[in-house]
């Protein structure tokens, strides 16, 4: 990198503003009244002054600062441009040219200047050419000194580009100190202005350093700012003093935390305890008394929610606090609640064994039975409303999916057909897998059926996941014989609504001569559940929280695109989003900048684009009137802490419209291409 | 990484000389040569400083600044200006525009860089 000599620079650059300076005094000459001409002199001459300074062209700086200082009285407006005025600046100006190349006879100058000064005299007693800089610091005694400062800056500092923590950086280099900030004066929360400085400082500080050299740290921030320096008896006191006053405040936050930490595990030691007791004694309580419970916690959410609306948008710190306990007690409450409705699956288990072991001997059929997960708990509802569900997947396993004896015998495997019957919990929802060792949904066989029952056109082109789907519509069944236990096409559409109402999912999978997996995906309760509360258009819908995994925002480039494939590239992976606003026939002015919430049905992702995200909340779910029940889009509804309805959404069925959607796109596309 | 200064004078020699002191220091230096130009810098890339001359043709400092802080990106982004010793008017009104701090001139490299280490830290 070759860099020109800076002394270069300044001299091309002076030749410039000497140019110019020279056609603004001729036109001045012309048009002296021209106030733009006088300026753009001016600012030559102020140019040429601080560069020539800077470059060590002294000579140049002290002439044109005389030069200057007279001009300013003609800029000012107490002396009149004439043409003595411009002859004599423009000789001036010849000369300021010789001192720049170097060429200048000295005290050539001064009579140039005087000449100058005399006419523009009017009003000059020209000022003293410098006022001295402020003495060096140093002057003062070098004793160590002890100083507390304090000191708030003024509220626009930050904004402003003052950074404290380098001012408070130049006291530690000036000697040891210790840094306490005064938060007295920092507002509550929803009062603060996020770009004004509210934190004061306290500095007690070591220095040989003089007061000035202190004051010398604010020069900035100086006006404006609140400083108090004072001189601390000595500087041995210093520090043990500091100690001493800083030791109660830091006692005092620890405080805080400590008893709570003390209270949290008093509150746990206990619970042991309790428990203990308790698991001597249990009692038998009528199931609707349960269910009467669950109502009125439903009832206490829903009234804690409008309490802590109203709050948030008080300014009552005492009503904020309150507040914030009842929604803590609430929360604590519906936990315990339903963890008294939560019965191990196990109680359900049990029947199956029965029902394998008749169906076995009816249809001559070996079977061994296998659970796991029988501690696994559930909402006693959701249990009772499992139970028949259970029962059709059950008999399909011994009755469809295991093979005869001598089938199985023929394909290699043992007599003894194994159905096994596994549940999990997962997050906040208990995987049920009922499975078997049979021939495996045979794939041609649905197709056929769905083909002859007009499900599928006769050339469709689907994938094996897709053709299992069809098994839970109704009037379909492969069964080639109708056996008394099934095969009547009625069944597995009648599980798979009851799954669907529970807010549940059903999953079939399956491998050719090695057996078929069905997957029940359940939330833990049905009553009550965390929902991420989201705005589109003018509605508010809640999404089970279960269910989000991230939230992000709509990519500006996504923004425009209305048609076509809407994907979202998260982290690498092609999710597809919809647009709640084009879902809901949303009409009013969409929102800047467009929020995505991924949520997750088992394992297909979909993101859902909403206006705005408003937060979490409790959400006490209430059944959908039977009018509106068909409509898959909602699972249900919950009334908000303002008395207003949201709509919760279905999200098993959002991801699987997305996924249709999806599906069409491509073969759209598909037939396009061919 | 090194911190950016926007420099912004109409003398390329003050230019010159504050982009050798500051880079020999470590900082990064970018250039403008009126406060329009400025202006355009500063808002299309993040800056750590802006150092600017008051006095300059097309929008002066002073104008700069005001514009500057409307600007959401120059949030805490100091703005330290160029002066004369005897502009106290000029230096109360920049600062009320929201400058930072300021360097009277003429100034030395070391003035320079102990302003810039007071204000943007080294």
């Amino acid at each position: 990198m070759t860099t020109p000599d800076p002394a270069e620079t300044f001299r091309q650059e002076a030749r410039e503003l000497l140019e110019l300076l020279e056609q603004a005094l001729l036109d001045l000459d012309q048009t002296p009244q021209d106030r733009d001409l006088v300026d753009s002199a001016f600012r030559a001459l102020h140019t040429l002054k601080g560069s020539g300074a800077m470059f060590g062209f002294d000579e140049v700086a002290e002439f044109v600062h005389e030069f200057e200082t007279a001009f300013d009285q003609v800029r000012k407006g107490t002396a009149r441009i004439g043409s003595g005025l411009v002859a004599i600046a423009l000789e001036a100006k010849d000369h300021i040219a010789q001192l720049v190349a170097g060429r200048g006879v000295k005290a050539d100058g001064e009579p140039i200047l005087q000449t100058l000064r005399r006419i523009v005299a009017a009003g000059s007693t020209a000022q003293a050419a410098t006022t001295p800089q402020g003495a060096p610091a140093d002057t003062a005694a070098s004793t160590a000194a002890a100083w507390k400062i304090r000191f708030w800056l003024p509220s626009d500092a930050l904004a402003f580009g003052t950074k404290p923590l380098l001012l408070l950086d130049e006291f530690r280099e000036m000697g040891p100190c210790r840094v306490t900030a005064l938060a007295e004066r920092v507002p509550p929360l929803d009062e603060i202005d996020v770009e004004a400085a509210y934190l004061g400082w306290e500095v007690v500080l070591e220095t040989d350093k003089p007061r000035e050299a202190i004051e010398d740290v604010f020069v900035f921030v100086r006006d404006g700012m609140e400083l108090a320096i004072e001189p601390l008896a000595t500087a041995a006191e210093t520090p043990a003093a500091a100690v001493t006053v800083a030791a109660p405040a830091v006692r005092a936050a620890e405080d805080t935390p400590e008893s709570q930490d003390g209270a949290g595990l008093r509150a746990k030691t206990e619970k042991p305890s309790g428990a203990g007791d308790k698991a001597n004694s249990s009692l038998r309580v009528p199931a609707e008394r349960l269910d009467e419970l669950m109502d009125r916690v439903g009832e206490l959410v829903i009234a804690q929610a409008r309490l802590s609306q109203i709050a948030a948008a008080s300014a009552d710190s005492t009503l904020k606090t309150v507040a914030e306990e009842i929604e803590r007690l609430a929360s604590g409450l519906r936990d315990t609640t339903m963890g008294i409705r939560m019965v191990p699956i196990g109680t359900l288990f049990g029947r199956f064994r029965r029902l394998v072991h008749d169906l076995s001997s009816e249809l001559g059929k070996e079977v061994e039975f296998a659970t796991t997960g029988e501690e696994t708990e559930l909402d006693k509802t959701v249990i009772e409303r499992l139970a028949d569900p259970l029962v059709h997947i059950i008999r399909n396993a011994v009755d469809h999916g295991l093979e005869s004896p001598q089938r199985r015998g023929a394909a290699g495997k043992s007599g003894r057909g194994r159905v096994r019957l596994a549940a999990i919990q997962t997050g906040a929802e208990v995987a049920i897998t009922i499975s078997d060792d049979g021939a495996g949904l045979d794939v041609e066989r649905i197709r056929a059926k769905a083909e002859e029952a007009g499900l599928i056109p006769a050339d469709a082109k689907l994938a094996d996941q897709e053709l299992y789907q069809l098994i839970f519509h109704p009037g379909l069944s492969t069964a080639k014989e109708i056996t008394s236990v099934s095969g009547r096409g009625v069944g597995m559409d009648v599980v798979k609504r009851t799954i669907e109402a529970l807010r549940g999912v059903i999953e079939v999978s399956s491998r050719p001569g090695e057996g078929t997996t069905v997957t029940l995906r359940l939330p833990l309760t049905l009553a009550i559940i965390d929902g991420m509360l989201v705005r589109v258009d003018g509605g508010r819908y809640t999404i089970p929280l279960s269910v989000v995994e991230e939230c992000v925002e709509l990519p500006r480039s996504e923004m425009a695109a209305t048609q076509g494939r809407n994907f979202l590239n998260i982290r690498g992976a092609l999710i597809p989003y919809l647009r709640l606003r084009e879902l809901f026939g949303a009409t009013g002015p969409a929102d800047a900048h467009p929020k995505v919430v991924i949520v997750s049905a088992g394992e297909k992702r979909v993101g859902l684009v909403v206006d705005q995200i408003i937060g979490n909340n409790q959400t006490v779910i209430k059944s959908l009137s039977k009018l509106h029940a068909d409509i898959g889009t909602f699972s249900g509804a919950t009334i908000l802490g303002d008395g207003t309805v949201a709509l919760i959404l279905d999200v098993n069925h959002l991801v699987a419209f997305g996924q249709q959607f999806e599906n069409r796109l491509r073969t759209q596309q598909m037939g396009r291409a061919a | 990484m090194s911190k950016t200064i926007l420099t912004i004078d109409d003398s390329a020699s003050v230019r010159q000389m504050v982009a050798l002191t500051l880079s020999a220091a470590g900082y990064s230096v970018i250039e403008a040569g009126d406060g329009a130009e400025g202006y355009a810098k500063a808002t299309s890339r993040p800056v750590h400083a802006v150092l600017t001359d008051l006095n300059m043709p097309v929008m002066n400092g002073l104008d700069f600044i005001r514009k500057y802080r409307t600007h959401p990106s120059s949030t805490g982004v100091p703005i330290v200006f160029l002066t004369t010793e005897s502009d106290e008017k000029m230096k109360g009104e920049a600062r009320a525009a929201g400058a930072t701090g300021w360097i009277v001139k003429p100034f030395k490299q070391d003035q320079l860089l102990a302003v810039i280490k007071k204000v943007v830290g080294s």
